[in-house]
């Protein structure tokens, strides 16, 4: 089982998911340059956070042209795990491997908090380890993480069950009140058709560590392991 | 002396910021007159941000050395020992002027500028603090500054990805034309040996690193050392404009370049750009650097010499190299996409100089512009100046009388609750969600206390890469100034700050270790304002001393003042923010200020149930409290003094209790005073609590609930603890403490009653909650 993170100029979470697999897990994880283009020996590949390319033109746009990407691509066409998180979700989005966009958030501010997030299904990989309709804490940071698309496609995530996170309640209610940056539906992370490609805004890279009073996102990595080994 | 003809006219002299009696000096320490470049150099070099020439004889009074110190004030920041191998580098600077007039981006550059100043040392950052200060939100323009300052230190913060953990927001008229945005960082050393300024090794090359350099920010040091007036907004082009996005890169490739070895110093280009790079590497060195602009990456075309040397253009640096390793160092800079550039040369002479299209376009002896540069003693008025004079003549006994259930304030009765409920509402007490929140403060996944939770941030020390469960050492961090006590009485509103700056400190836990200051300041050229940064600067001095927190370096900002429409000069509060660091060695063993657990005991330390044993100044009072300011529109009166043998002694009893994992929470009391400090302590996690004080309604009810003094914190204790925490107490504090109450269930009341259960207070949390929680957002709702 192996990790490769992906480093942008301007990726900022790479060394925290890094921190997890690596520090925490002990798999072998490495460092993917956004300019190599041989990631075949990766079992997951990671998008990391941050603001690659400075974010510039619009999240995630200048990085879809990057060399790396075509890798990226084949991999998660062979059916691989591609695993994109906040910038990460957003590059897979502008790519083309997730449908929808991420967005302004509703108020127009950057928003940094610890949310709950209700685990939708936990039949894949990502969330075997949780209970389906678990309520969970994960730290957000991102000032453009509202999730919208248009009617179609929200029909049809909906009905192929790709909505894999929402905002929610302490008990698990899905409201306006919870939804912390106006995404369509509450929707925090959805999987592609296969399952083999997850977005989220959400960071349970940064919810892996006791030491820092957060670790519900550890289920995520353990479940990857599980799954593998 | 000789009449020579002056090849500039007055005016062209005054534009530089530079006064005539030191154009005389210039042609001393030149033997000539300077040509327009030079005299651009001596304007920036010689202001008040560059070379401190009216702070510096009031600086030396600090203390900067003790046996945690690597590096102390010179440097780019200062660099203190944390044991087992870490070493942190910190370090405060203001951007008061450039937020003034260009918020966002006045407020991006001061976060870039003051990380550049920790990795140039060779340390990654690890966390940023801001000290922020601004006129009342009631008003239009204020409201403006005050949400490009956030989102602008947002912008830059979090694209980095630097987490901004923690600092302070302050509201008052004082800083209504002129707000305060002073930025702090934190880095761990990663580099073997601490990188340094000073030049070496003749005939080494002089390396250009980072981005372009264009005609943004010219002089931008001399802008920022004199008052801002109406025609100040068209120094526009003095603002830098940041991008967090390169120095982003900046950052991972000067880590890299520093563990080839081959790089001999580093300097980065904040203040004066090349101007001050050049100068003071070769100063510090004791050698010259001659430097070619033409090998400059120039971001437009036509630039003169002048303005390349006083562009102050972000995200660049200047490296000494060592001869024959130039490429190695180019390529890395190149992977990121840098510019890195051969520019020049150390040489023997110790002069700066600048070739520009195969001429010398400035030639100037490198000490002449950053060490001999002029420097004035003022005269200290010796009488204490009449608005203090007439401040401190103010009494309690002037306000109207109290019962047990409030006072008349100008014709109505307020309970304790209104008041109470009022203070809450103030901006300055408000919570500052809605400022953190935008501020990415989790990201390098070593936050230990998140803002907003404790009196002071903590941080995990953990080196890039190395496994969480390998480091349990962390650094706190505070920053500290209650202005309104400086500027009431400026020796002991300093020493105030420092001694408050460590109880923060101490409240979650950590020891202080010590201090980088930022000292913003009006006109030193005034008596008063003269006198104001004298006293200040002694009472840092010698509350550095008595915490024993040396001054590792900092920053000093004058001329923080607004020319209104009439001419006449408005001063901020004279205000020294004291940024401070302390060790945590076990990042387990930490609280944060709200309770934990009901039915813990609540306990008040620095404050015995009798005054005996106190001076009379650090009983809790009226003057210069917030409470005074809000409730009863008066500020006047003595600011609290600080009693430094008790303060040293409750400090560490609280880091005792937290450390014997005893204390479950502590929260020293600060504005709005043991009332405010109990309701913040209720709302953090929605416990509520009965605090019952020895106190009759023979004393003014209104100084035992929110007045204020240093001295004192509020913890809560498991009562399975408290027998031997009690006995810990009596013996290191003698009566100096008491029990005041207990933790009550969630979402209940705060209920505070005196000796004969007479009824103070009685509120819920959730109304607390909701006027504490919504009072910044309400007020820019009303835009």
């Amino acid at each position: 089982m192996k990790f490769g993170i992906i480093v942008f100029p301007g990726s900022n979470c790479d060394r925290d998911m890094a921190t997890v697999t690596q520090g925490i897990l002990n798999l072998p994880t490495r460092m993917v340059w956004h300019q190599d283009t041989d990631i075949n020996d990766l079992d997951v590949v990671v998008i990391p956070g941050g603001f690659s390319y400075g974010d510039y033109l619009r999240c995630g746009a200048i990085a879809q042209f990057s060399p790396v990407m075509n890798s990226i691509i084949e991999h998660a066409k062979a059916g691989k795990y591609v695993f994109g998180v906040c910038n990460g979700f957003q590059i897979l989005t502008e790519v083309g491997l997730l449908p929808g966009a991420l967005i302004r958030n509703r108020d127009l501010h950057f928003i940094c908090d610890r949310v709950r997030v209700r685990v939708e299904r936990n039949d894949l990989i990502w969330t075997r380890k949780y209970s389906k309709q678990q309520v969970v804490t994960y730290p957000i940071a991102h000032g453009e993480g509202r999730y919208f698309a248009d009617e179609d496609t929200l029909k049809a995530l909906e009905e192929n069950n790709q909505v894999l996170f929402r905002y929610c309640s302490a008990r698990g209610e899905i409201n306006e009140e919870h939804n912390p940056n106006g995404s369509l539906n509450s929707i925090a992370g959805i999987v592609n058709q296969q399952g083999n490609i997850l977005g989220m805004m959400p960071h349970p890279e940064r919810a892996s560590d006791a030491a820092i009073g957060i670790n519900d996102g550890l289920a995520m990595f353990e479940g990857l392991v599980m799954a593998i080994a | 002396m000789k009449k020579t003809t002056t090849p500039f006219s007055p005016e062209e002299i005054a534009a530089e910021g530079i006064k005539p009696e030191e154009y005389q000096e210039i042609i001393n320490r030149l033997g000539r007159h300077p040509n327009k470049a030079e005299l651009g150099m001596f304007g920036v070099m010689w202001s008040e941000h560059c070379c401190y020439k009216n702070s510096r004889p009031l600086l030396s009074q600090f203390p900067t050395t003790g046996k945690r110190i690597l590096v102390g004030p010179g440097e780019n920041a200062g660099v203190v020992d944390l044991g087992d191998g870490l070493q942190l580098a910190f370090k405060i600077e203001s951007h008061n002027h450039p937020s003034a007039i260009e918020p966002f981006q006045g407020s991006a550059t001061g976060v870039g500028g003051i990380l550049r100043d920790i990795f140039t040392m060779g340390a990654r950052p690890i966390a940023i603090l801001n000290s922020l200060r601004f006129g009342n939100l009631e008003d239009v323009r204020t409201r403006r500054i005050f949400n490009g300052v956030v989102e602008g230190i947002s912008h830059y913060g979090n694209a980095i990805g630097v987490p901004t953990v923690g600092g302070e927001v302050y509201f008052d008229p004082a800083y209504a034309g002129n707000p305060l945005v002073n930025a702090m960082a934190l880095g761990l050393m990663e580099t073997d040996e601490i990188v340094k300024a000073g030049a070496s090794g003749i005939g080494n090359p002089v390396i250009y690193v980072g981005s372009t350099t264009g005609r943004d920010g010219m002089g931008g040091a001399s802008f920022a050392s004199a008052e801002l007036t109406d025609e100040s907004m068209d120094d526009r082009p003095a603002v830098q404009v940041g991008d967090p996005f390169l120095e982003k890169s900046l950052v991972e490739a000067c880590l890299e370049a520093f563990k080839t070895g081959a790089v001999v110093a580093a300097q980065d280009m904040g203040a004066a750009g090349l101007t001050c790079s050049t100068a003071e590497m070769a100063e510090k060195g004791n050698v010259g650097i001659e430097l070619d602009l033409d090998k400059i990456p120039a971001r437009e075309n036509g630039m003169i010499p002048y303005e390349y040397l006083l562009s102050e253009s972000q995200e660049r640096m200047l490296f000494v190299g060592e001869k024959g390793r130039e490429q190695e160092l180019i390529d890395i800079f190149h992977r990121w996409g840098l510019h890195a550039v051969v520019a020049g040369e150390v040489i023997e002479e110790t002069v700066v100089r600048i070739l520009y299209k195969g001429e010398i376009a400035a030639n100037i002896p490198a000490r002449a512009l950053s060490d001999d540069t002029p420097i004035y003693h003022r005269e200290l008025m010796q009488e204490v100046p009449e608005y203090a004079q007439k401040a401190w003549g103010w009494t309690a006994d002037s306000l109207p009388a109290c019962d047990y259930e409030g006072l008349y304030v100008r014709e109505n009765y307020l309970t304790w609750n209104d008041i109470l409920l009022k203070l809450l509402d103030t901006p300055t007490i408000a919570s500052k969600h809605w400022v953190y929140r935008q501020y990415d403060h989790q990201v390098q996944n070593n936050t230990i206390l998140l803002p907003g939770g404790a009196d002071a941030a903590v941080v995990r020390v953990r080196p890039i890469g190395a496994k969480p469960e390998d480091f349990q050492t962390g650094v706190a961090a505070t920053t500290d100034c209650n202005p309104r006590y400086v500027y009431l009485n400026p020796y002991e509103g300093a020493k105030y700050a420092v001694a408050e700056a460590a109880r923060n400190l101490s409240c979650v836990g950590a020891e202080p270790i010590a201090v980088t200051d930022n000292l913003n300041f009006g006109s030193p050229e005034k008596p008063i304002g003269y006198w104001q940064l004298a006293n200040a600067c002694r009472g840092v001095a010698d509350a550095c001393r008595e915490m024993d927190t040396p001054v590792t370096g900092g920053n000093v900002s004058l001329y923080n003042e607004t020319l209104d429409s009439a001419g006449n000069p408005q001063a901020i509060y004279p205000t020294p923010v004291i940024g401070m660091v302390g060790l945590v060695p076990d990042i387990r063993k930490i609280c944060g200020q709200s309770w934990t657990t009901e039915e813990d005991i609540i306990y008040l330390l620095g404050s015995s149930s009798s005054t005996i044993n106190h001076q009379p100044s650090t009983i809790p009072q009226l003057g210069a409290s917030e409470y005074l300011a809000v409730v009863h529109n008066i500020i006047a009166g003595k600011p609290p003094e600080i009693d430094f043998a008790l303060e040293k002694t409750v400090q560490a009893a609280c880091r005792y209790g937290i450390r014997q994992e005893w204390v479950n929470s502590a929260h020293d009391c600060a504005e709005g005073g043991l009332a405010v400090a109990l309701a913040e302590s209720c709302m953090g996690n929605g416990f509520g609590a009965e605090v019952n004080l020895n106190v009759t309604t023979q004393q003014r009810l209104d100084e035992v609930l929110f007045g204020e003094s240093g001295n004192r914190i509020v913890v809560s204790v498991n009562p399975e603890n408290s027998s031997q925490w009690e006995a810990y107490l009596t013996e290191i504090l003698q009566n100096n403490w008491s029990k005041i109450g207990k933790v009550m269930p969630l979402e209940s009341s705060l209920k505070i009653t005196t000796q004969d259960n007479l009824r103070l207070i009685n509120v819920k949390i959730v109304n607390m909650k909701n006027i504490w929680y919504r009072a910044i957002q309400k007020r820019l709702d009303a835009s």
